[in-house]
């Protein structure tokens, strides 16, 4: 596509301008902003991938996840203020996933060991972590705060921490698992994944699309899961002291 | 409080602060073993947290609390919290049965209660053995609050502590529990911390009482007290013009 066609696109964004204006909306100043930053953001991750790919480099892949794991941690923790150390347990948690998640792929050869397939691969796991971790954090200091009277029933009757806090912590877990499985029920029959659609729109055969959409959706079913659980019990006992109390502050 | 008994639990200049907010000042004196103490006084007097201390859901951040002539940091929070049990106002449950909740606290030592032994509570805290299996959501105040008691008699508790547990309840409901609480502390010697707002009660079940205002004990004794106070605050409270 050149760069002509591609600005001849913008009458797609020049319709809700309009819609916005005659309906008195407010909402253009946004519009326009969402636009450029848009443009500007991913041309220039654009260059930046085309930097990376051509020069192959296994550092400026590391820099680049790195990159993702900064950005995603500070998104993600401003959810779980409340929770003590959770920027450390929100990174902990990203990079465990990712580990996790490219030791499989490339160990079994999954996906070949390059830029090309780590990077994209990467920016959705942890993509798809970071907003597992905010919809787990979201629930859980919810479900904390709201059932405050039955963690102090457990642990008035002799519970351990890990009891008082463990109905609120499956709940949320299962709550922030819940959209990525049933999201998966109906892909295909409803709407057709961004990823694949891309693929084919740039000509690879649909069958190989499938194929690689299935593992995204396979991996993004694991990420779901670690990503939660990890988080879950990573963050629970800090809502307790050493004598087995709620902190106040929680 | 002139000590004529054993203390069950002794507090030497207690203070406690929520942030910078201190909600008890200085608070010393002691719980006989084996008798029904009562706290009255207006609320946001510290009652509530005098309780949670000494079950150890909260800790004094200065002064000394001794259970049973030991230093409460000496107690393993488990251990202490199985010994000192606590009843609380709202009488929180677990969803499901009322079996479900009387089994709770062994559930939570990987045991369980059996049936027979449920029953025997039930009928302890007179309540019919065919709500054994009915659903918690479904009870009325006054059962809700005899579950909530025989669920914490479980852990055969030495102290019982019990926060506002008639402040909701019809007369009838009111006076079953108060003659079962006498029961309890005949039965088994339990020693009895009992909050109420409830005057009469205090003066008609309690054998010693405490009168606490914005964090402090203003006076201690004998339930009696109550008729004919020395401090002009309490004097004040008890007619009702302190709230």
């Amino acid at each position: 596509m050149s760069y002509l066609t591609l600005s001849i696109t913008l009458i797609f964004v020049l319709i809700p301008l309009v819609l916005s204006k005659t309906l008195k909306l407010g909402l253009e100043k946004d519009t326009i902003i969402a636009t450029l930053r848009s443009i500007v953001q991913l041309l220039a991750v654009g260059y930046v991938l085309k930097f990376v790919f051509d020069s192959d480099s296994l550092l400026y892949i590391f820099m680049m996840v790195g990159l993702m794991v900064v950005a995603a941690t500070h998104n993600a923790q401003k959810k779980g203020a409340a929770i003590q150390g959770i920027a450390t347990k929100v990174a902990v948690t990203l990079i465990s996933v990712e580990v996790l998640t490219q030791s499989i792929l490339l160990g079994f050869n999954i996906t070949p060991a390059t830029a090309q397939y780590i990077i994209p691969i990467s920016g959705m796991v942890i993509g798809n972590s970071m907003v597992l971790s905010i919809l787990f954090l979201n629930r859980f200091t919810a479900e904390v705060e709201s059932h405050q009277d039955q963690t102090e029933l457990i642990l008035s009757l002799g519970g351990t921490p890990k009891q008082a806090i463990h109905r609120q912590l499956i709940t949320s877990i299962k709550a922030s698992m819940i959209p990525t499985i049933e999201s998966q029920k109906t892909v295909g029959l409803v709407q057709l994944p961004g990823m694949m659609s891309g693929q084919i729109i740039a000509g690879a055969d649909p069958i190989q699309a499938v194929q690689f959409q299935l593992l995204i959706m396979f991996l993004l079913l694991t990420t779901a899961a670690v990503t939660s659980v990890m988080l879950g019990f990573l963050s629970y006992p800090t809502l307790f002291n050493q004598r087995m109390q709620l902190m106040r502050n929680s | 409080m002139s000590v004529k008994y054993k203390p069950a639990i002794h507090f030497n200049h207690v203070d406690f602060s929520f942030d910078t907010t201190p909600i008890l000042k200085g608070i010393t004196g002691s719980f006989p073993e084996g008798k029904i103490t009562t706290l009255v006084g207006p609320s946001g007097a510290g009652k509530t947290t005098l309780l949670k201390l000494c079950n150890g859901l909260f800790s004094a951040q200065s002064g000394e609390v001794y259970i049973k002539d030991r230093a409460i940091e000496s107690y393993e929070p488990v251990e202490l919290r199985r010994l000192v049990g606590i009843a609380l106002q709202s009488a929180p449950m677990i969803t499901g049965s009322v079996y479900e909740n009387l089994t709770l606290p062994l559930e939570l030592q990987g045991e369980s209660l059996s049936k027979d032994d449920a029953l025997e509570l039930l009928h302890d805290v007179g309540l019919e053995k065919e709500l054994l299996e009915r659903k918690v959501k479904d009870l009325s105040g006054g059962q809700r609050q005899k579950v909530s008691i025989a669920r914490t008699l479980v852990n055969k508790p030495e102290v019982l502590l019990l926060d506002e547990i008639t402040s909701s309840l019809d007369r009838t409901s009111l006076r079953e529990i108060e003659e079962l609480i006498v029961k309890i502390n005949r039965k088994y010697n339990t020693t009895i911390i009992w909050i109420t707002h409830n005057l009469q009660q205090a003066l008609e079940i309690g054998d010693y009482t405490w009168v606490m205002m914005d964090g402090e004990v203003i006076e201690t004794g004998e339930s009696e007290l109550l008729k004919d106070p020395v401090n002009d605050k309490v004097k004040r409270f008890v007619r009702g013009e302190a709230e």
